[in-house]
């Protein structure tokens, strides 16, 4: 990345956003750690844990955005990309248990003792080791991606078909996952860490850190969204999402500029998933729910599609609101609030709470500007211009 | 009715038989010096009771010999009296059975050896073989073709020549040739005429009476039985397939009925309602809350309540479906993806709604009569509700199609489906055929739930279940068109049941997914593609 490009994919909010970002990474996980606990400054754990998690869901809503937002595809299935980079590091905390676990196995997790495994399936080898386990994070969804996308992108399907078989892929993964001779722990998932790279995931410093973690990786995926829809590359995609058929008239070869954004997004879900998993403690089959991907998509909807800002900003309102509403008297309302959510953001704020705020600015920037010409020309400098 | 009545007219006759024993305690006849044998600790009196008893007729017969059986027949040596104690615990004199309050000190269990054992189980068998119920003396005869118990040969015999139902009369001989394909002193021709029986009942009963076969048998006899097996293991084979089909064609009908709403919505207006299956779930509860009025008003009216449900279902649904027309996807017209995110936020308030007024766990809808039970078909079992739903989604399916064909409004519905500023142009109003048009998928959608309330679990998550289902119909089908959806439905309904069986039913509905998956990469439009020369649809 040249300064040049840095420069270029750095407006004002985005500089705000990643100072903010980069200010709340550095001054939570001192506060939990240095301030004493009980005094009114001090971050409980637990809101650490939280935060965590929004940065998390804050990652996958930038993914959504970069493909929704910049190039027009809606995937209703980057939930499964998100669970799959979940597994990878779950696998690797599994293994990290060792014999710590009930029944005391060195290799084998405790789940499979417990359904019988004669030895590790092949495809859990490797996940002993950190780097191999980062590695899959990345590949697994991002190669799902790549070959669901050039499936789908290269026969053309689009719209609100490519929305529908999106949805099946997750439906269908999260079938397979609720098997238990799949290999993952079935129903009830991959739970009960001790270690990531040898600290305790409940302690308060790995929380922390964990949490700085995520921020730097919401700051870093947002930079290379930046960095994406800045360039020349961007600019297709815009077009692409604007006129498809007439970008490939132009000669854009659009199914490889789809498969590359699609593909890239996947793998920034399954980084967000990843840094989920040990913060949560637990990554089971439910994370593939159809549901879960579409909520993701409100997010993005609701900050505003096509901002990155927005969607960012969108995961943490709609997570907050969940969370302030679920643990309320106002529970059994949640639902009703996110559907009238979906409803009321499609009908009445269709550019989300950034995109509003911007056509706000800029139509007072104008007004301004005709304010100032009036004036101008009531002083009799100026002609007014012929109208056209 | 006569059922009924048949029942309660031999609940009389028991009890007049009953009455007539508790009358006459004090006459002392065979019965009574049968049972009275038990008391004599001897084994041949015993064996020689056994068969009184059996053959006695007296309806005290059956719980003596079985408490005999079960080690719950006592007797007093000095008074020669015999207890049977019921299961439930209850003490009833066996010769005249009055109620004992306790059994006498000196009362000892009868005891049996092995060659008692099997005398019992004769006799055990030969009281239900000549049962008065028929069902009883089927079942009886189908244990003792299980068994071919050799003890039972002469009660077959005997209740074979006096038995005038033909249903049970194949069912005994049928338990004849099985006791004689095992019989060691069976003649070969005997054995032979055993295996043809045998053969002509082929299922799978039969098939492993006839593999259990040693290999003591006369070689023609081992001969004909090794081609009776190939023959009878073709044949279920082809049962099997049938049943596949069947269920297939069952599990085509439900999806067919899911996704015939969707097919109007998405197919022919081209709005991608999330909200569908909500309305399927709305119809379902049409039905709870008219069964539940019916239950409670007029019970006497309970089998017409799905006729009744069908029309309310429609029309609720139906209205639901043109107030979410009017309030909301009308604005979201030439924006799918938005509306596909709004419906899918009104299927969570739906959803939510329906938790709230009818609580979260299923709801209980009954079957009418006529819905409930099955019949046999060969060797498969077909059960009214989902033979009902067959004839009824295509009876749905046909009635639709000469709607949009023949009706002015399914002219107008194609009309500005096709071309809206022509259509409006010549003076149709077209937001009001919108509005219909979706009233008219929604009310369908409502009408599957009256249906699939027949089979499924009614609960607040009904329509979720089907939705990813009927828009895979949908789109592999073609949208736009009817019959494609029909045969997507059919198609996908099939596969499905054919792949269970080899892949399970998880695997294979996973597999059946990505092969859709796979199928709209290949034909991105549908089975049934409408030709057309736009580049985008």
């Amino acid at each position: 990345m040249t300064p040049h490009v840095l420069t270029r994919s750095l407006d004002r909010s985005a500089t705000i956003f990643i100072l903010i970002v980069a200010g709340l990474g550095v001054l939570i996980p001192l506060s939990n750690l240095l301030l004493p606990a009980g005094s009114a400054l001090q971050v409980p754990t637990y809101l650490v844990a939280l935060f965590g998690k929004y940065a998390c869901y804050a990652i996958l809503a930038l993914s959504i955005d970069l493909i929704w937002g910049y190039c027009g595809i809606l995937s209703l299935g980057h939930g499964a990309f998100f669970a799959l980079g979940g597994y990878a590091m779950g696998m690797y905390l599994m293994r990290q248990i060792g014999s710590r676990g009930v029944y005391g196995n060195p290799i084998l997790p405790d789940f499979m003792v417990f359904l019988n495994y004669p030895k590790l399936p092949w495809y859990w080898h490797g996940f002993d080791m950190f780097w191999f386990a980062a590695l899959m994070v990345l590949l697994v969804p991002g190669l799902l991606a790549f070959c669901f996308g050039w499936l789908a992108f290269r026969s053309r399907v689009t719209g609100v078909y490519l929305s529908i078989i999106t949805q099946a892929m997750t439906y269908a993964l999260l079938l397979a996952f609720f098997r238990n001779d799949f290999g993952f722990g079935g129903n009830n998932g991959l739970t009960d860490f001790k270690d990531i790279l040898g600290f305790n995931v409940q302690a308060d410093g790995t929380r922390a850190a964990l949490f700085a973690l995520s921020c730097l990786a919401l700051i870093l995926t947002f930079l290379i969204c930046r960095a994406v829809v800045t360039s020349k590359l961007g600019k297709v995609l815009i077009a692409i999402r604007d006129a498809e058929s007439r970008t490939r008239f132009l000669g854009y070869r659009v199914e490889s500029y789809k498969l590359f954004v699609f593909t890239l997004s996947a793998c920034m879900a399954g980084v967000a998933g990843a840094l989920y998993v040990p913060q949560v403690g637990i990554i089971n089959p439910s994370e593939f729910a159809p549901g879960n991907s579409i909520e993701a998509v409100i997010w993005v909807a609701v900050g505003g599609r096509g901002t990155l800002v927005g969607a960012a900003l969108g995961a943490v309102v709609v997570n907050y609101a969940k969370t302030f509403f679920t643990s309320g008297p106002l529970a059994p309302y949640w639902l009703f609030m996110l559907g009238a959510l979906f409803i009321l953001v499609t009908l009445l704020l269709p550019k989300g709470i950034i995109g509003t705020f911007n056509a706000w600015r800029e139509s007072r920037k104008a007004t301004e500007a005709a304010n100032a010409e009036s004036a101008a020309l009531e002083d009799g400098v100026g002609e007014p211009k012929p109208a056209e | 009715m006569s059922a009924n009545f048949l029942d309660r007219f031999r609940a009389v006759l028991l009890a007049i038989l009953l009455a007539a024993c508790f009358a006459v305690p004090a006459l002392a006849g065979p019965f009574e010096d049968a049972v009275a044998k038990f008391a004599n600790d001897d084994f041949s009196d015993t064996d020689e009771a056994i068969g009184a008893v059996a053959t006695s007729g007296n309806p005290l017969a059956f719980p003596i010999i079985s408490a005999l059986q079960d080690g719950r027949l006592s007797a007093d040596p000095d008074t020669k009296q015999v207890f049977v104690t019921g299961a439930d615990g209850k003490i009833i004199d066996a010769a005249t059975g009055a109620a004992v309050d306790k059994l006498p000190d000196n009362a000892a269990a009868v005891r049996l050896n092995n060659r008692l054992r099997r005398a019992v189980e004769a006799a055990l068998g030969g009281l239900t073989l000549l049962s008065p119920d028929p069902a009883k003396r089927i079942a009886a005869a189908q244990s003792v073709f299980k068994s071919h118990d050799e003890n039972a040969l002469p009660v077959i015999d005997g209740a074979l020549a006096k038995e005038t139902n033909k249903a049970v009369k194949a069912a005994f001989a049928e338990a004849r040739a099985a006791i004689l394909l095992y019989k060691s002193d069976a003649t070969e021709l005997e054995k032979l005429e055993a295996v043809a029986v045998i053969k002509a009942r082929g299922d799978q009963e039969a098939l492993a009476l006839l593999t259990g076969l040693g290999s003591d048998v006369p070689p023609n006899v081992a001969r004909i039985a090794a081609s009776a097996i190939a023959s009878i293991q073709s044949d279920l084979q082809m049962w099997s397939m049938v049943q596949n089909a069947w269920y297939g064609l069952s599990l085509g009908s439900v999806l067919l009925l899911a996704a015939i709403g969707l097919a109007i919505t998405f197919g022919v207006m081209g709005v991608i309602n999330m909200a569908h299956g909500e309305m399927v779930m709305i119809g379902a509860y049409t039905t709870f809350v008219v069964q539940e009025v019916i239950r409670t008003r007029y019970p006497d009216l309970f089998d017409y309540s799905l006729l009744i449900a069908v029309p309310l279902a429609f029309l609720v649904a139906g209205a639901i479906g043109v107030l979410i027309e009017r309030g909301i996807i009308r604005f979201l017209y030439g924006r799918p993806l938005e509306t596909l995110l709004a419906t899918w936020g009104l299927s969570l308030v739906l959803q939510q709604a329906v938790r709230t007024m009818f609580g979260p766990t299923n709801r209980e809808v009954g079957n009418p009569s006529w819905m409930s039970g099955a019949f046999e078909l060969g060797q498969i079992t077909i059960t009214y509700n989902r033979l009902w739903i067959l004839c009824f989604t295509l009876a749905v399916f046909v009635i639709l199609l000469a709607m949009l064909r023949y009706t002015a409004l399914g002219l107008e519905m194609r009309a500005v489906t096709q071309n809206r500023r022509m259509a409006a142009s010549m003076g149709i109003a077209t937001s009001r055929v919108d509005a219909l048009t979706f009233g008219l998928g929604s009310g369908i959608a409502g009408i599957a739930g009256v249906a699939l309330s027949q089979i499924d679990n009614v609960s607040p998550n009904l329509g979720q279940s089907y939705i990813i289902d009927s828009f895979m119909v949908v789109v592999f089908g073609g949208v736009g068109n009817l019959w494609g959806t029909l045969v997507g439905a059919f198609t996908l309904g099939i596969a499905n049941k054919f792949l269970e069986p080899v892949a399970g039913a998880v695997l294979g509905k996973i597999a059946i997914l990505v092969l859709i998956i796979l199928f709209i990469q290949k034909r991105p439009r549908g089975l049934f593609a409408l030709k057309g020369r736009a580049v985008e649809a």
